[in-house]
């Protein structure tokens, strides 16, 4: 079972476990609903859909209402804490989330006393704390995209905002980027950059590189790293391997981009609909 | 497939290194400043200690004041409604770092992209209007984008309003910069 762990942008919407479903636009979850815009609502369409393709369970949503000031996250730290020691997911994604190192760090002890470990998925704001605790090669997969490479490559920066500019943030710079994540062990066992081009390597450097279709337009919209991320998700929890299911997810991210036609003022939404098409294209283009 | 795991403590917790990477320390001008801030900022509710600075902090007076750095946009603008700004706002284990100064612009044609470290705005060339936000990780980069998104660049409220963290303050960055161009 999938378990799903990200924040949503309202300050009202309250600490909720529960599967989800997507209807309408909307996710829904224990009797409460909001849009799907981008973020973690991004991230648990993208992996609703992925999931009907495979003839999967949807995943299994642990959310907080949060719009940056942590109370919603710290919610979520604690009862992660108290509670994932005795869950038997097969894979956890954590996303939208305060970074907080002290919390981060109490989820690892609790990760640790499961009876067995889950694959463990992290982007965003949770990857920023495992990065900040020193904690990156405790994951499986991370998803940055290019300014995050670089601030996962920075040993010194807490955050992206504080990456320093001499490490440059430019895609012709990924392998360079990846390598020294690597060496200060600032990265997951396998990473999967997303940017013009997407990158899927491990500690061995760049294993492969996808680059079509392209879309431009996919860098300016709002969420589409979130659906990567969430079609990954999906992919990791049908039994594929994780590096398999990286260059999938590329491929079928990419794919679901393209059959959009976007422009830079497409919302995600549109993405997320063509997303059942091109991983039955994908999917065929494997049995191949 | 699933694998037995092996327990072990985390590498760099906060009591091996003494200090956490999510700290930041506010700089002032003098000691009644820092008082006058740890009196705001503790009445606001903040975590937040007065210390002695890193030897690497030259400027400023001799107390200066630890924060949980993810926070800096939300503490800066409740130092500014006080009117005590500090000097100074640098992270703790790293001291001499520098928020992210270089801006990446994309022209899209109709559509006009800046990208501030991890974040990106985009806006409509002939309209102004901001058409979309991208990128971040914390939890105010969907709501700001939910209130900035469909709004005219000049109409729309500022991250440093409305935005939380180091994410909002990127996109504050990101923002101005689309501004000044």
């Amino acid at each position: 079972m999938i378990a799903i762990v990200g924040t949503i942008p309202d300050r009202d919407f309250p600490m909720i476990l529960g599967e989800v479903n997507l209807d309408n636009g909307r996710i829904r979850i224990q009797g409460n609903s909001f849009p799907v815009v981008r973020g973690t609502p991004a991230l648990l369409a993208a992996a609703i859909k992925a999931c009907e393709v495979l003839g999967r369970p949807f995943p299994v949503g642990h959310l907080a209402g949060d719009i940056g000031l942590g109370d919603g996250s710290r919610r979520l730290y604690k009862y992660l804490t108290e509670n994932l020691r005795n869950s038997e997911f097969s894979v956890i994604t954590f996303h939208y989330f305060q970074p907080d190192v002290d919390w981060h760090n109490r989820i690892i002890f609790s990760l640790e006393e499961m009876a067995y470990r889950p694959i463990l998925i992290a982007d965003a704001g949770f990857m920023y704390a495992a990065k900040m605790s020193g904690q990156s090669e405790f994951y499986d997969l991370f998803t940055p995209d290019v300014g995050e490479m670089a601030f996962l490559a920075d040993e010194k920066a807490p955050h992206p905002f504080y990456t320093r500019g001499f490490i440059f943030h430019e895609e012709n710079r990924v392998p360079e980027l990846i390598k020294r994540a690597y060496s200060h062990q600032n990265a997951a066992r396998c990473l999967l950059v997303k940017g013009e081009r997407d990158f899927v390597a491990d500690k061995d450097g760049v294993k492969t590189t996808i680059d079509q279709p392209r879309e431009n337009a996919m860098e300016a919209m709002g969420g589409t790293g979130d659906t990567l991320t969430g079609i990954v998700t999906a992919l990791v929890g049908s039994g594929i391997t994780v590096k398999d299911a990286a260059i999938m997810a590329s491929r079928v991210n990419r794919l679901a981009g393209s059959l959009t036609r976007p422009t830079p003022a497409t919302q995600v939404i549109e993405m997320i609909s063509k997303i059942p098409q091109a991983l039955e294209i994908v999917l065929k283009e494997k049995e191949q | 497939m699933l694998g037995f795991f092996k327990k072990k403590n985390p590498k760099h917790n906060e009591k091996e290194r003494g200090v956490s990477a999510d700290l930041g320390i506010l700089v002032f001008e003098n000691t009644s400043e820092v008082i006058q801030a740890e009196n705001v900022l503790k009445k606001a509710g903040w975590s937040i200690r007065v210390m002695g600075p890193p030897p690497e902090i030259q400027t400023g007076c001799d107390l200066v004041i630890e924060f949980p750095l993810i926070e800096e946009l939300n503490i800066l603008r409740e130092l500014d409604n006080a009117d005590v700004s500090p000097l100074q706002v640098v992270p703790v284990t790293a001291p001499l770092l520098l928020p992210v100064s270089l801006f990446q612009t994309k022209d899209f044609g109709d559509f006009l992209m800046v990208r501030a470290a991890n974040m990106k705005l985009t806006i409509d060339k002939k309209t102004g209007i901001i058409v979309n936000i991208s990128g971040g990780g914390c939890p105010d980069v969907p709501y700001l984008a939910q209130e900035m998104v469909g709004k005219n660049l000049h109409e729309a409220p500022a991250p440093k309003d409305i935005g939380h963290t180091l994410c909002g303050y990127a996109l504050q960055l990101a923002y101005e910069e689309m501004i000044r161009q």
